[in-house]
Order: C-alpha cells, then structure tokens, then sequence
C-alpha cells in the first residue's frame, strides 16, 4: 500500500518577459522560497529536492543541477532532475510524488523554471542538421498543421480558438501571477491579430516568459500539520510514444488516452464528467483546449470544441479550463507544466484567490510535451483519499 | 543513376559538420553583479559566509545554510597558486595560444581559489604551488572574467590601468556565446535515403511483415522496435494529408516568408513527410490536394533533402479526407 501523499505548499514567480534583475538561481529560490513560506517550513525540513527544465537548448544551460545546491537548500541532500520536454514541470512533480507515495523520504522540494528571456526557443527548435533542409518553424509550426486536422476532423466553428483565447486571456485578469495582461482584449482584437502559422493567430499563441514554480510535497501525517489546507494526490500518470509512426493519431495521441485512464483509474473516477470539478491544462496555442478535452475523455471525440462555445469551460461554466489564464498567459516552458498542477492543487486548497471554483474538491492539472509525445497528468482533492 | 540495391551495397554512413552556435547572455543578479562590476572596475570583490570564510567569485547563497549572503568584500589583486594544470599545447578556442597553466589562484583576503589562467611566458618551470601570482588587466574592460587577460608571477604584474569612462549602471548580465562542433553522422539507414535523393529516387523501408512504408527509412519500426530491413521505392508523388502557412521567420530556416509547409503522404508510403509547396497561391492550398517533388537540376543533386527544392500542385483530382484521414 502506497503512502498517501499531499502538496502541502506553493511558491510561483511573476512571469514576465524578462527578469534581468535575478540570476538563474534566483529565480528558482524565489519561487521555493514562497513555497516554504506558504506551507511555514525551512530548508531543513526539506528531504529532497527534485527539479525540471526544459530542454538544454531552449536556454543554452547545461547540468543546472550543478551549481543550483546552494540556492536551494540541497547541500547534502538528493537533488535529481527530470527530462521530458514542455511536459516537464509535470513530471517533475509526478517523480516527486513518488518519492512520498514509496516511502522513500517525507518531505520533498519539487520545483520548475525557464529564463526564456536568456535564449530563443524558435533558434532551438530549428536547429539544422547537416543534409537536411529546415521547414518547420518552431513548436507553432509543428503544432499548426495538428490543429488543421483537428477543425478539418471535427468541423468546429471557425473562431473555436478565437473563444479558447479571449476566455484565457480574461482569466489572466484575475491572476496576478500571469504574464500577459490585456484588460482591454475583445474578440475582435484577437481574430484581426496577425497570423503566424495560419490556422494560428498571434493572440492564440503563448508568450515567452521568464520565471520558476515550486511546490511542497509531504507524506500524510505532515500533511496534517500545515496552516493551510493540504490537496491530496488522487493519482499521477506518466506515458509517452514516438514523435512519428505510421497511423500515430498525433492530434489525439495514445499516449495521451493512456494517461487519463491510468489516471481516472488510481483515483476511482469511473465519469470525469461528473466527478472532475475543475481542469488546468497545458494549451499553448489555444485550439488545444478542445482537442485536449477529447483526450481526456471531458467530451466525446469531435466533439470537444462544443464545451467552449456553450461556456463548460469559462472560469463560471459547470467545469471551468485554465482559470489561471493557462499557458497562453504564461509560459516559462520549463514551468508550464508545474503552473497547471500549482492552479489545479491550489484550487482544492481553496487558495485560487479571484480565480478560484467554488467548491472545487477534485481537480486535474495536464502537461504535454515533445511533439505531443509526453503527458503528465495528476489529479488533486481537497478530501483525503 | 544508382539502383537501390546499389545504394544498400555501400555501407558507409554520411558524415558532415554540425555547428550549433547561440550569443547566450545571462542575468547576474545581485551578487554576481557586484563580481563583475568589480572586474570593470579592476577590482576583485568577494563575499563572506558564516560558513565558510571569503567566497570568490561571490557566492548567492551560503552553501551550508542556504542562507543569502550580501557582507561584500574586496580581495587580493595578488594571491598565491594553490593548485594548477600545465595546458602544453592549447587548443584553438583557448585564450592564450602559448603554453599555460589552469590554476586556483587564491588571492588575498579569500579562502577559495579562483579558476583563471597563469602566464608564464610558456615556461613551465616558473610554476609552482605557493606561487605569488597578480592579474594582468586589460585596459578596456567590461565586466568579464576576461577583464583579466591572466595572472602572472606578481613581481610582473601591474596596477589596473584606470577605468576609461565610468559608466553609472552596475554590469547586470555577462555575455556566454556557446558553439558547439559536431561531425555529425547519418546512420546508414538515413544515408541510404540521402544517396538515393542525389539519383532522385525516394527511398523508404517497410515494416517487418511488410504492412507499412516508411520514410525516410529509420532502421527500425516505432511502433515495434523490429528492424526494417527491407528497403524500397516510393513515389515522388503523393497527397498533402495537413499543412500550415508559415509567416513567422525563424532562424535556420530560408525560404521566403509566408511559406506553405506540408506533410506529404507520399504515394507507396504510410507516413507523412515535412517539406514545402510551392507554384500555388496561398488561397488554393487544401487538404487532399495532388503534389509531386521538384527536383534540382541534375547538377545541384546533391547526397541532402535539399535535392527535392520544393513539391508543387499536378494536375489530377483531389484525395477524399476518408482515404487519408488515418495519416493527418
């Protein structure tokens, strides 16, 4: 029988487009720093320290796990880091839960961070080996001709991500954390902005940002002892498949499919629908809403896009999506997918501030990474399992 | 024109050089400004800890307790070798193209030893630990551990030349360009596939049992891991399964802006290939749509993707989207 685990505190930096005033190091102990705050410890509480970024290139720095033990508490201590793309901040955390639910240690530090502001991801993403010729620019360019098939599969409206967008981008509003903030934004705005990978508008994509996310994570009866309420993990999944194989479903991966029912499975839940109050999930260009909900099982396949238009999915519809405003208000890519478990733990927590559910007592948060080859999902409740 | 078989024969794997270069710029941060606003200046700064003494370069934070430190400390310029290693022919990205030493040098004032270069002329046997070594500075400086060109024997070394202009604002990020050599090898399933291009021929390889094609050939199935043995021809014709137009520049990438990228579903193939369309307007580009290969002339084939300059619209009717919808 596994351990029970919580997180038991969270710690987020203001994204930004830059943060010239911290080093590397300093912006991950920001956000660490707000986590023992938030759950009233100190370094010497902590047991192990597991990290994740995202790819080398994306920031040009190698081993970070090198020189990151002073700035958080890790000398002699385990510090580990975790490698699975855009995915990563989830799975960081998902290895983290692991050293609580096997026993292994009782408290663990887990936390996720990019400085995009030091590098180009577009550079990374295009980088051109000999003998071949570069045709697909960046992640946008990848992902574009995905979401085509998707629209051209299930004949959703037109302004589908026109939607996803303007309601991710209000939800920022609510979120001081989030990096873009655009009070005055209008469907008009976004559906005129220019079109950088037709069929995906500038407004629908995610900004590059700079900062770090933390979280706390604790075996049960130190779960008990924290000021504020703990959110139970009700289950972590991982699965990956390759980037290219004959037939791969790429717009609505296996892999995926896999990690939601493993998921659904730990936890009990035998109808999402019913029993998930609340989802933050990893949408960097905003028509991955609906497609993601398709994946997750939250509509039938083609049919995902319906829970947009009919307002399922805004911060008061019956099962809100990215009520932090989601990757499309921040991406720190590193981070994203730790921001998406971070909103969905603190809404269990009922610590959501002006973006809060009410009432959210089982909640999910979602990473994806690679060309849609990673998935990390975990899914959080305000009761104990 | 090589056959197939032909081009299996030779087993040697491509190989080409690779280089990945980036003008990486890193924010200091408070404590490591001070470092370097001190180099810009000609001076050394340092930082104590509880812990540990006077750390140099500065440390952010204490590395026993966590704790951050800020009681700033000037040190040397002087100080002694405490450990080094003898560089007898420097390689060509090094900074000092004569022989030198990599040396901790321990200055004045601190308890750690700083990594930099020791010249002495190329002479090895001026070397020794306990050594008393002093900078030798540029006398333009900007904020880098290059502000230093190296340390010398101290009786060699002179005073920091004077700050030329002072500027007011603290260094606040360091430059870190990265560039990094491959020779790249491409495996003797890629290379088959990059040779037959130069004969304009699409070369694929078929899953064991023989149910798929893929392409390029990978040597073994996703989806099983079995090997892929067999090598086969496809057609430089095929279907555009999904695509995207592309109006966005980004680095490595050369083709005029905007740009349709496709994932063709070559026709004996059953795995979309990335490439460009051309000779179409933007307006026509559609799903389903007939495309074949324009290849370069025959004396620009090259052993490279770039043998294909682009696909372009042919003249036959539309795919339905049920025939393909399983590859998109």
């Amino acid at each position: 029988m596994a351990e029970r685990c919580a997180v038991i505190g969270v710690g987020q930096t203001k994204y930004d487009a830059t943060r010239y005033d911290v080093s590397m190091p300093g912006l991950l102990r920001e956000a660490a720093i707000r986590a023992l705050e938030d759950a009233e410890l100190t370094w010497n509480d902590i047991d192990a320290i597991v990290i994740g970024k995202a790819p080398d290139m994306f920031e040009g720095m190698m081993y970070p796990e090198n020189y990151l033990s002073d700035a958080l508490g890790a000398t002699g201590k385990p510090l580990l880091r975790v490698h699975t793309a855009g995915s990563v901040g989830g799975s960081t955390a998902n290895v983290a839960f692991s050293l609580i639910s096997s026993g292994i240690h009782d408290r663990v530090l887990t936390i996720a961070w990019e400085k995009q502001s030091e590098s180009n991801a577009m550079w990374a993403l295009t980088l051109s080996p000999p003998f071949s010729v570069a045709v697909v620019a960046g992640a946008g360019g990848f992902f574009a001709p995905l979401v085509r098939t998707y629209m051209r599969r299930s004949g959703a409206p037109e302004d589908t991500g026109i939607l996803v967008a303007l309601k991710d981008r209000k939800n920022a509003l609510k979120n001081p954390y989030a990096h873009l903030q655009m009070p005055n934004v209008t469907y008009e705005e976004i559906r005129d902005s220019f079109m950088l990978w037709d069929p995906i508008r500038y407004l629908e994509s995610c900004p590059s940002s700079d900062g770090a996310c933390a979280m706390i994570v604790a075996k049960e009866d130190l779960a008990g002892k924290t000021p504020r309420k703990p959110a139970w993990v009700l289950g972590s999944s991982m699965r990956s498949e390759p980037v290219q194989f004959a037939k791969r479903d790429a717009v609505n991966p296996m892999a995926g499919r896999q990690a939601a029912k493993d998921l659904y499975q730990q936890a009990g839940i035998d109808d999402p629908r019913k029993q998930i109050d609340c989802i933050e999930c990893y949408v960097p260009f905003s028509w991955f809403e609906p497609m993601w909900m398709e994946t997750m099982g939250f509509a039938d396949e083609g049919e995902g896009w319906k829970l947009t238009h009919d307002g399922t999915t805004a911060l008061d519809g019956a099962r809100p999506v990215n009520m932090s405003g989601g990757v499309l208000s921040s991406n720190a890519i590193g981070a994203s997918g730790m921001c998406r478990y971070a909103e969905a733990v603190n809404q269990v927590r009922g610590e959501a501030g002006e973006h809060q559910v009410d009432g959210a007592k089982i909640s999910l948060g979602h990473a994806y990474g690679g060309g849609s080859q990673y998935f990390s999902m975990a899914l959080f409740g305000a009761d104990k399992p | 024109m090589a056959t197939i078989e032909e081009l299996v024969a030779r087993a040697e794997p491509l190989k080409g050089p690779h280089v990945i270069e980036y003008p990486f710029r890193r924010s200091c941060g408070p404590v490591l400004s001070k470092f370097f606003t001190g180099l810009r200046e000609g001076k050394l700064i340092g930082v104590r800890s509880e812990t540990a003494g006077v750390l140099v370069p500065p440390a952010e934070y204490d590395p026993q307790t966590a704790e951050g430190l800020t009681d700033f400390v000037e040190v040397g310029p002087a100080g002694k070798v405490v450990s080094y290693a003898w560089v007898s022919r420097p390689r060509p990205m090094q900074l000092l193209q004569h022989p030198f030493a990599y040396a901790l040098v321990e200055l004045d004032g601190a308890d750690t030893g700083l990594l930099h270069m020791v010249d002495v002329g190329g002479d090895e046997s001026k070397m020794s630990v306990g050594m008393r070594v002093a900078p030798r500075w540029k006398a333009e400086r900007e904020g880098s551990v290059r502000d230093i060109e190296a340390f010398v024997p101290e009786a060699e070394a002179r005073p920091a030349p004077p700050v030329i202009a002072e500027p007011d604002e603290p260094v606040k990020s360091v430059a870190t360009p990265l560039r990094l050599e491959y020779d790249f090898t491409a495996g003797r399933e890629q290379s088959i596939f990059l040779r037959a291009l130069a004969s304009k021929k699409i070369v694929g390889a078929r899953s064991p049992g023989g149910d798929l094609v893929y392409v390029p050939p990978r040597g073994t199935d996703p989806r099983t891991a079995e090997p892929t043995p067999d090598f086969v021809e496809v057609s430089d014709k095929g279907t555009v399964v999904t695509y995207s137009i592309v109006r966005v520049p980004s680095e490595n990438i050369h083709f005029e802006l905007p740009y349709v990228c496709i994932n063709v579903l070559l026709d004996g193939s059953d795995i979309p290939f990335f490439h460009v369309l051309q000779n179409c307007e933007l307006t026509d580009v559609r799903l389903g749509m007939r495309v074949q290969a324009s290849w370069a002339a025959d004396e620009d084939l090259t052993e490279s993707v770039e043998s294909i300059r682009y696909f372009e619209p042919i003249d036959e009717p539309d795919v339905p989207f049920e025939q393909f919808k399983e590859y998109c």
